[in-house]
This record gives structure tokens, C-alpha cells and sequence, in this order.
């Protein structure tokens, strides 16, 4: 078993996702994270999914997915070659004795405070997803009180655009 | 009301209408080429001078009706309701459209697939919202398991109430969205043009399959400007038909070097009408093939080159042939359980070539050693001078030893049967003789079961879409619908519907639709008064304790129904058969009459099982010639 990312560019219309989620459950994966988006084409979205599964059934996955006629393209994006990046906001308990404490932390692993109340602080990170984990092993022992997290969203490393070729591939065979 | 089988088109000419240049991103769309599928399919989208509403003010019914008219449609199988009504307003006063009114939601879905063989068209049924549309999650599902290009128009709820449990609301898109090729969600009337013509490019092309268009009674009733595209915009569906000239090469080159190849033919050969050029590669390559279930017919069974169907009640030639091959060239064919049997011993030395136009097919089941993604129709065309060069330079393969030992399987284990002990008729003999009288000209259709295996084996098929049976999904209640449907898409045909005492029952209705439309389907009944295949498997596997499998239809039982007085009620001529002797008699009675329906109740032994067999989860090696008998298989040299 091993995790992938899949970047699925999609016909911006409703119940595309559904469609997207709908395979994955057919086929008994697991669906680790999930982020749907605009892209910088008005008519496409993308959707970014990290599933864990084998390389044969990743593979049969994929090509049913491109059959969904919703579904213009799919790349999987190696974790070397993109960056991948998750966004967390955390609840922490802070009191003003162990107030600095936690913003310490939260200069080490340059994530920003966005709302303080007076027993309590709620930071926002972003980072990859082992950055993410190490930033809340670290606010445990002040008291997580709230964590919401979103899906991994990944781009490739470099210059070229997978919107831009999908495009290209679209035009080309019309 | 009675309708002629095809009024002709209407020849309106394009009245002065505007310019069909509603296209947003003209460089993406498909072109009219792109559009056109083998079987002398009309290409979907048409100049706007060939549209005659073009540009005309309607309501979304009216919409509804000229899109399938554009779309070339000539009979829709339906029943109407409330979130549909609007359309059957409109529908009735369509010079070319013939509404065939069926008795349940699911007879119009398999007539729809029954048509979609016979007339090389793609079928289309329409149904309300609610329980109409689920009724057709059945067919539906069969036909997308079958590859069977199918339309099915569905009435959804006023779009102000969906999502509000309204009266026979159902969310059928959400229902059929895995057992549809693509299904859509209307509520704009503006849309209705574009969405149908998608509905129909995508049903068709590529590898075949049903779409569902689900349609707001508000959008039905709102008033709109009938826009015909000029162009098929799907960004994301772009099938490969051209196969890749690498690929070809490899197969070509193995196909010619192989010492015991086998053509494993699956029903791609028959959607792509690529008989002709099967044909052409089986004597040319020598190989013999194999003809799926959904193949029967590809290849005419007196080809002497042709093994029969494989799987789990092929012929033994057929299964050893694959057990034993050291090259597989897998034709529009998927690889599928009841083929296999166990995946891990299927052809345990076999370089495998897969052909399909569906690249997920490829390497599903079984890895495929040179993966060819492509319309089987070129496929093969291209394979053929690329394995006549290959001939020209290595010369032909030496196939001798390879057909001396498959002749020597087909000398031992010749298909046949035992007569029963009970006295009652033999179903093999009565499926055999029918086939044997209404020959190869005729169309078959079969429901599920063990008549079906029989009609499979004892019926000589001489050419594609003389078989219709449900393949994949296993339907019982296939075989009535789909005749009916069979028949109005080639009326000139003799179509037989050989269907089982149970799946008969579940379909019969079906039987007041032909009565009063004039479409004179013949029934075989094989009656065994009993659930068949079910009881077969009770008495091999859960020593003969027969639970729930007896249904008192036959000889000697009370004969619930009585299906030659059912018959009779239904409008239809009935007859019965109870002795081998009456049984040619019988079948030519059937075959004078040619202006009703016949059902013919052939009361035969509930104790004939089908053989060969090989048992479900067992490997391809323990197929079973008859009870107890299995091929006692050389040793691997």
C-alpha cells in the first residue's frame, strides 16, 4: 500500500465530484484527503486526491476515471517532483502564563495567530503534511481544543502547466 | 393504432432561419467525422440548414421530441406519467417518431436494447420520473454491462421541487450514475437540444453504452429557442478509435510466430462490425478463435477455424484451446469470470495481445503483454497487412501439431446430450431443431438461465446480431422486451425469444405490446417448470436439495400460469409441445404464422443440465465434459 496524489482537472458542472468520489467507493479505496478548486481556465476545476492503494489498482482506477466524461485530465504528481501543501487551522488552550509558549512555537514553524480570546489562540498553518503533524505534536501538551485541516492541493515543480496542455490536447483533437 | 413499421422522414426544408454559430469555443468541438460510428450510424450533429426548427420559439417538450428527431430516432419504447406528460403531447404528433406504449418501464428499456442490434441504431426509451425511472435501472444496467448504445429520456420533478421528496420523485441520476456510459441532469429548456445530441454522440461512439437524460417537467414546460449544436463539445471524451501502429506491429509479429495462438473473440467484434475483417485475419492467420458469449456469431459458427464459446459452459475445444494457447489475441473480449474461471490458472502460458476500445479493460484482468487501445474494426485492418508481411518474410507459422491436437479434443468432446429419463422432451433437441428451422437468417434472443446456454450452444450462428441475450448482468426477463424490440428494428426478420419458464414470467407482459402494435414475435418456451440453472446447481453443489426453485408451470402440475391460455389472452397464438415427435410440427406451425405473436409452451425434462461445465471459483483445467467426466489433459511438453 502506498500513498498517491492525483491531480483530476474536471468540467466545472455540478455532481462532478460526485462522480470523482463515487468511483473511488466502487472500488473499496480509501480516500486519504480531498481539495476542490477553481483553476485559472473559468471552466475547469481540479481536483487534488491522496489515496492509499497498490500500483495495479491505481492504475484500473485512473482509466475508469478518464472514461468519466467530466474528467479531462489526470496526472499523478510524484512527491519529489511538486510541491504539496495542506492548510490547518488549530484551536490551542493559552493562558496567559504559557501565552508565549505557544508563540514561540508558532514563530518556529512560521504559522501566523488569526483570532485571541483570552484563554485561547487559534493559528493557521500551511506546509506539507509532515511539517502540519510536527507543528501539532508540538502545541499538544498546551491543549488542542479544535483542528480543522483541508486536503492536500499539489502543483507540479517547474514552468510547465498541466491546465495549459490539457487545453492543448483538447483543441488538438478537435 | 396501429402504425406503419418506418414513416418515412419528414423532408422540411430549412426554413430561413439564423446561423447555428451558438458555439462558445468552436476549436474545441468534435467535428461530424469524429461522430460517425461504423455501423452506418448518422452522425449526430448536422448543418443548420439540414435543421428544420432550428432558431424556432418552443416549449421544452416540443424541444424534447425535435432533438430526437434530429438525432435520427424513429421509435422510442415508453410509458407515459406526470413529469413526463408535457413530451407525449408533442411526441403524438410526430410525422417520424413511432411510440411503441409497453406494459412496464423495463420491456421498454430491453426493447430499446433489442432495437439498438437489429437496426444498428441507437434505442431509445422514456419513461416518467419516480418509479418510471427506476423501472428502468434494470435494462439500464444491462445495457451498460452489454455495451448497448441506448438513450433512455427520464421525466424528473418540476426543478423548483427537486431535492424536496415530491410526488414520484426519485434522484434517478444519482441512482444510475454507475450504471450509466454518462447521464445528465436537465433543468434549463435551452439545453435540451445540446444535452440530446451529446446524449446520442456519446451512446455510440467508442465503446457503446446507455446515457440517461433526466428532464424537469418546468424545463418541459417553459418555451425556448430550439438550438440544434453545429458541433459536439465534451472536453473530456475524446475515445481512441486509431490504434497505435507499435503495437500493431508487436502483435502482428507474435501472432505470426505463435505455435498454438488462439483468437479469443468477445462482443467488441460484433459492436464494431468488424466481422467481415475478423473473418479476414482467421484465415489469414490460420488460428483458431474462440466466440464469447456476447461473440456468438462474429464468426459463422461453420467456420472451420471457429472453437465454439469458451467460459464456464463453453465447448472443450474452446476452453482447452485457451488453457493450453501459447499466444491469446484477446479481441474486443474482457477477460470476464465466467470465461476465466480462476484468473490464476486461466491460460497459464499465454503471451496475452488485448485489444478493446475501452483502455480500462486492458490489463484488468489478466496483464496484457502488447496492450492495443482502438476500434476493433481497424484494429484488425491494420493488423492484416502487417501480418502478411510478416508472413511474406518468416513465411507462415507451422500450425499442424497445434490443430491435430485441438481436432483431437473436438473428435472426443463434441457438444451433444443424453436424452432424459424421464420421458419428457430433451430442451437441447427442441433449442437444436429450432435453430435447425428457422435458420440463420432468423434473430435469437435469449433470457438467462440454462435455455440460454443451449440456444449458445446448439444454435449454428451464422452472422452478428442474430444473438441477443444479456451477457454481463445475467437479466432474467430479457428475452420478450428484447425480441419486441428486435422485431421493430428489423420487421423483415423471423425473431424467436427462446426464454425459460421463470424469466418468461417476469416479462410477459410485454406480449399485449406486440399483440396490439403487429410486431410477431414467436416464444419458445422451455419449460421445465422450474428455475433452472438454480436447480442445476442444487443438485450438484447442495445435494439435490431443491429450495425454492420449483415453479409448477409444466406437465403434471397445476400449471400456473397455463402459458398456452395466457397466450390466449394476451392476443397471442399459443401452443404446446409435450412429445419429441410433435416437435419439428410444432415449430413450423409457429413459422407459418406471421401476423400474431406465437408462444409455444415446450414442456421438456427439468432434469437436463447443461454440460460441459466448469464449476464457479475452479480452474479452466477441471472443466467437466459431462457429470463426473473431465478431459484427462496430455502432459505439458
Amino acid at each position: 500500500m502506498s500513498r498517491h496524489t492525483l491531480s483530476v482537472l474536471v468540467e466545472n458542472k455540478p455532481g462532478v465530484l460526485t462522480r470523482v468520489a463515487g468511483l473511488f467507493a466502487r472500488r473499496a479505496f480509501n480516500i486519504h484527503s480531498l481539495a476542490v478548486g477553481p483553476t485559472e481556465h473559468d471552466e475547469i476545476s481540479r481536483i487534488t486526491v491522496v489515496v492509499d492503494v497498490e500500483e495495479n489498482p491505481l492504475e484500473h482506477v485512473t482509466k475508469q476515471l478518464n472514461k468519466l466524461v467530466n474528467v479531462i485530465k489526470i496526472v499523478e504528481l510524484e512527491p519529489e517532483a511538486s510541491v504539496q501543501r495542506e492548510l490547518l487551522l488549530v484551536k490551542v488552550r493559552a493562558e496567559l502564563a504559557v501565552r508565549s509558549h505557544v508563540l514561540e512555537v508558532v514563530e518556529l514553524f512560521r504559522a501566523h495567530v488569526v483570532d485571541v480570546v483570552p484563554d485561547a489562540v487559534t493559528i493557521e498553518a500551511t506546509g506539507s503534511p509532515g511539517k502540519l503533524d510536527a507543528l501539532l505534536n508540538a502545541l499538544e501538551p498546551f491543549g488542542i481544543r479544535e483542528i480543522v485541516q483541508s486536503g492536500t492541493v499539489a502543483i507540479g515543480r517547474g514552468s510547465r502547466s498541466i491546465t495549459d496542455r490539457a487545453l492543448e490536447r483538447v483543441s488538438r483533437s478537435a | 393504432m396501429v402504425q406503419g413499421p418506418n414513416p418515412a422522414a419528414p423532408t422540411g426544408a430549412a426554413s430561413g432561419v439564423h446561423e447555428a454559430t451558438q458555439v462558445a469555443r468552436p476549436a474545441r468541438g468534435v467535428t461530424p467525422a469524429d461522430v460517425v460510428r461504423p455501423a452506418g450510424a448518422a452522425p449526430v450533429v448536422t448543418n443548420a440548414s439540414d435543421v428544420p426548427a432550428q432558431g424556432k420559439e418552443m416549449t421544452g417538450a416540443e424541444a424534447i421530441v425535435r432533438s430526437l428527431e434530429q438525432a435520427g430516432t424513429d421509435v422510442v419504447f415508453g410509458i407515459p406519467g406526470g413529469a413526463i406528460l408535457p413530451t407525449y403531447d408533442p411526441l403524438m404528433d410526430s410525422k417520424s417518431l413511432r411510440h411503441i406504449l409497453v406494459r412496464h418501464e423495463q420491456g421498454a428499456g430491453h426493447a430499446a436494447s433489442g432495437y439498438a442490434y437489429t437496426s444498428g441504431k441507437v434505442g431509445v426509451c422514456m419513461a416518467t420520473s419516480g418509479p418510471g425511472a427506476t423501472n428502468l435501472v434494470t435494462p439500464i444496467a444491462d445495457a451498460n454491462m452489454d455495451s448497448v448504445p441506448m438513450v433512455a429520456i427520464t421525466g424528473q420533478v418540476g426543478a423548483s421541487m427537486i431535492g424536496t421528496d415530491a410526488f414520484q420523485e426519485a434522484d434517478i441520476v444519482g441512482i444510475t450514475l454507475p450504471i450509466t456510459k454518462h447521464n445528465f441532469l436537465v433543468t434549463d429548456p435551452a439545453e435540451i437540444p445540446t444535452v440530446i445530441a451529446q446524449a446520442f454522440h456519446i451512446a455510440r461512439t467508442g465503446r457503446p453504452g446507455p446515457v440517461l437524460v433526466d428532464i424537469a417537467k418546468s424545463a418541459m414546460q417553459s418555451t425556448t429557442t430550439f438550438r440544434w449544436p453545429s458541433s459536439i463539445d465534451l472536453p473530456g471524451y475524446h475515445p481512441v478509435t486509431k490504434p497505435h501502429a507499435k503495437q500493431i506491429r508487436e502483435a502482428a509479429r507474435l501472432l505470426a510466430t505463435a505455435r498454438r495462438p488462439v483468437l479469443y473473440v468477445g462482443g467488441g467484434a460484433i459492436r464494431s462490425g468488424a466481422s467481415a475483417e475478423l473473418r479476414r485475419l482467421v484465415d489469414l492467420s490460420g488460428a483458431p478463435a474462440v466466440t464469447t458469449l456476447m461473440a456468438r456469431g462474429a464468426l459463422p459458427d461453420s467456420h472451420p477455424q471457429n472453437l465454439g464459446m469458451p467460459g464456464m459452459h463453453g465447448t472443450v475445444p474452446a476452453v482447452a484451446a485457451l488453457q493450453k494457447a501459447d499466444l491469446i489475441v484477446a479481441l474486443g473480449a474482457r477477460f470476464d469470470d465466467r470465461v476465466t474461471g480462476k484468473l490464476s490458472s486461466f491460460a497459464p502460458h499465454a503471451t496475452v495481445v488485448h485489444a478493446d476500445i475501452d483502455p480500462a479493460e486492458i490489463g484488468k484482468n489478466r496483464r496484457a503483454d502488447v496492450p492495443i487501445v482502438g476500434d476493433l474494426r481497424e484494429v484488425i485492418s491494420d493488423l492484416l497487412p502487417e501480418l502478411e508481411r510478416e508472413h511474406a518474410q518468416h513465411g507462415r507459422p507451422d500450425l499442424e501439431g497445434w490443430w491435430r491436437q485441438i481436432d483431437d479434443w473436438r473428435e472426443t468432446f463434441p457438444l451433444g446430450y443424453t436424452d432424459p429419463e424421464d420421458g419428457h422432451l430433451a430442451p437441447q433437441h427442441v433449442i437444436q431443431r429450432l435453430g435447425e428451422l428457422a435458420g440463420p437468417e432468423a434473430v435469437y434472443v435469449a433470457g438467462v438461465g440454462q435455455h440460454q446456454m443451449w440456444a449458445a450452444q446448439f444454435i449454428r450462428y451464422e452472422r452478428p446480431n442474430a444473438w441477443l441475450n444479456s451477457g454481463g448482468l445475467g437479466t432474467m426477463g430479457y428475452s420478450v422486451p428484447a425480441a419486441m424490440g428486435a422485431k421493430v428494428g428489423d420487421p423483415g426478420r423471423t425473431v424467436w425469444a427462446i426464454d425459460g419458464d421463470g424469466c418468461f414470467q417476469m416479462t410477459n407482459q410485454e406480449l399485449a405490446t406486440c399483440a396490439i402494435n403487429e410486431i410477431p414475435i414467436k416464444v419458445a418456451v422451455v419449460n421445465n417448470s422450474s428455475l433452472g440453472m438454480v436447480r442445476q446447481w442444487q443438485t450438484l453443489f447442495y445435494e439435490s436439495r431443491y429450495s425454492n426453485t420449483d415453479l409448477h408451470t409444466g406437465h403434471g402440475t397445476r400449471r400456473i400460469p397455463d402459458f398456452v391460455k395466457l397466450a390466449d389472452a394476451y392476443g397471442c397464438v399459443g401452443l404446446r409441445c409435450e412429445s419429441a415427435a410433435d416437435v419439428d410440427a410444432t415449430i413450423k406451425r409457429a413459422m407459418e404464422i406471421d401476423d400474431q405473436p406465437v408462444v409455444v409452451d415446450f414442456t421438456v425434462s427439468r432434469d437436463a443440465m447443461v454440460w460441459p461445465m466448469v464449476a464457479a471459483g475452479v480452474s479452466n483445467d477441471e472443466i467437466q465434459y459431462a457429470r463426473g467426466i473431465s478431459p484427462a489433459w496430455e502432459r505439458e511438453e
